[in-house]
């Protein structure tokens, strides 16, 4: 029980941290912040299907943009409220992840990257081909006034980044739950060993099906979040490289761990901030970096941590 | 009645049949062995028994129920416990989490308890936090048998447990044997006649993928067939 309570500690202390960070932090960097917790959920949703299960999707930009678009055409087209859009949001990317999920899971390996892949780019297509709903690469923009919940402004700063923190809290109180109870603990084990886990009783495709439910919900709940709190959606966000972000988040913060995905975010977000602001090459210092992070610690840097120092962390 | 039996069980692969109308039949709180030379089709049996091998043709009936077009983890549900011939444990988890992890799916709130049980019962209890590949090969396959038996199995099919293990340890694996529950039906693949011998009430011999012979130890060993194919050539 005692890992138990040093777990929660750690994430209401980081919780803590977050909420007194905005009173300390220069304002460009609490706008940072508020964009990379956002962003955090999303690695939090994939950590639970690569990090806790061992399923690399490539395709988790069809989850997030299912909830950025749920939520986005909902109020741009529906003229909806946050609040029913934001469900909506929810909605779609549990629709989007329970069919890929089922469509998927009959592949293992890379024939399940490729899959996830081949997903993903249908779905960017989709929002491309449907341009004259979704504006395409343009995207749209969701209006300041339109983005108030229970009277809050979300475009406000202060009201944002404390929007931003409330969301990222509780999906890490929630996958922290998740992945110390019996059933991630059962994913663990299907990461481990996938026949012994069948062999033990356990119906492996259904619990590997409620798994990409739950990490493509996460991600939608990112999107949706994001399309809200910044006022914008657009193709972009259904690339590729949104479905690579959250791999490269979970793997340099620690995949299996439950604060990685943020540490990675954040890392990864000042890598390019600073980056950027050296070279224009910026792009060949961060891969530099990265080849260095992923040869001398594989494990990313809290799963490095925990390898080498704090054996409990969560 | 039969706690499991399979009526003309057939495994082919291209060309191969691998076993051949098995009717097999095995009572309730037996402890069977099945012997046989490398090849003879054990592992395929049991693997069709337990549900990793689906079958080419015939029917497994367990307490009493057709199991035969149920999915592996369905019959493992209904208390078929397996451990795999070659040691197949949770490598990155420690032995206490790989043992609750078998305990789990069926006792639930009472897992705890019952991996303690189990922990002492194989003697891995002041291991119980290592990590499960830094055990040595024996104390691995002590764990896999610990990890059937905190599933309180009603059929536990054990593959080769002694195999590669030492003289010691071969006596433990007897002496954890005779100490589980007269109740616990086992069917037992192995090699070692010495653990044949002193376990089995009765023993099934299968040769080229069909029952060559069946009975006490006495019977088989008397069988001339048996001793043709098995017992009199270099395994005497």
């Amino acid at each position: 029980m005692r890992v138990f309570s040093r777990a929660n500690a750690l994430h209401l202390g980081l919780i803590a941290l977050l909420a007194l960070l905005f009173f300390l932090l220069p304002a460009y960097h609490t706008g940072n912040l508020a964009r990379i917790m956002v962003l955090a959920v999303f690695a939090m949703g994939y950590n639970l299907l690569f990090g806790y299960t061992g399923l690399l999707s490539l395709g988790h930009a069809l989850f997030f943009s299912a909830g950025m678009y749920g939520l986005g055409l909902t109020m741009h087209l529906g003229g909806a409220s946050p609040a029913p859009a934001f469900l909506a949001g929810l909605i779609v990317a549990l629709i989007v992840s329970g069919i890929v999920g089922f469509l998927a899971l009959r592949t293992t390996g890379v024939a399940f990257m490729i899959v996830t892949l081949m997903f993903a780019q249908a779905g960017y297509l989709t929002v491309l081909y449907f341009g004259s709903y979704t504006r395409g690469d343009e995207g749209f923009v969701i209006q300041q006034a339109r983005r108030s919940l229970l009277g809050i402004d979300l475009s406000d700063d202060t009201n944002r980044y404390f929007a931003a923190l409330i969301l990222f809290a509780a999906a890490l109180l929630i996958t922290g739950a998740i992945v110390r109870s019996g059933f991630g603990r059962t994913l663990v084990a299907i990461r481990e060993n996938e026949q012994r886990a069948t062999m033990l009783g356990y119906d492996v495709h259904r619990l590997k099906l409620i798994a990409v439910i739950l990490s493509g919900v996460l991600s939608g709940a990112s999107g949706a979040a994001y399309a809200l709190l910044f006022g914008y959606a657009g193709a972009t966000f259904a690339t590729v490289q949104y479905s690579i972000f959250p791999l490269l988040w979970v793997l340099l913060g620690g995949a299996g761990t439950t604060i990685g995905p943020l540490i990675g975010a954040i890392f990864m977000f000042y890598l390019i901030d600073y980056a950027s602001g050296l070279t224009n090459a910026y792009l060949l210092l961060v891969g530099v970096v990265l080849v260095a992070l992923t040869l001398f610690a594989p494990q990313g840097i809290v799963g490095t941590i925990r390898a080498r120092w704090i054996r409990w962390l969560p | 009645m039969s706690l499991l039996f399979t009526r003309n069980l057939t495994k082919a692969y291209a060309g191969v049949t691998a076993n051949e109308d098995i009717n097999f039949d095995l009572p309730k709180g037996q402890t069977r062995a099945l012997i046989g030379p490398n090849g003879a089709g054990k592992s395929t049996f049991v693997g069709m028994v337990s549900g990793r091998i689906p079958a080419t043709a015939g029917t497994i009936t367990f307490g009493g129920e057709d199991i035969s077009a149920l999915p592996a983890h369905q019959r493992i549900a209904k208390g078929i416990a397996y451990t795999f011939q070659i040691t197949s444990v949770f490598g990155g988890l420690s032995v206490a989490e790989n043992v609750a992890l078998a305990a789990r799916r069926s006792l639930g709130a009472a897992a705890p308890a019952k991996v303690a049980e189990v922990l002492d019962q194989v003697g891995l209890t002041d291991r119980a936090d290592q990590t499960a590949r830094d055990l040595s090969y024996g104390h691995q396959r002590i764990l896999e048998i610990g990890m059937g038996l905190a599933q309180n199995p009603r059929l536990f099919i054990l593959d080769e447990p002694t195999q590669g293990l030492a003289e010691a340890e071969i006596d433990a694996f007897k002496a954890l044997i005779r100490g589980l529950d007269p109740e616990t039906t086992i069917l037992l693949i192995e090699h070692n006649m010495s653990v044949v011998m002193d376990l089995a009430e009765a023993i099934t011999v299968l040769d080229q993928g069909r029952i060559l012979a069946e009975g006490t130890s006495e019977d088989v060993r008397a069988n001339r067939a048996v001793q043709a194919a098995y017992l009199g050539t270099e395994h005497a």
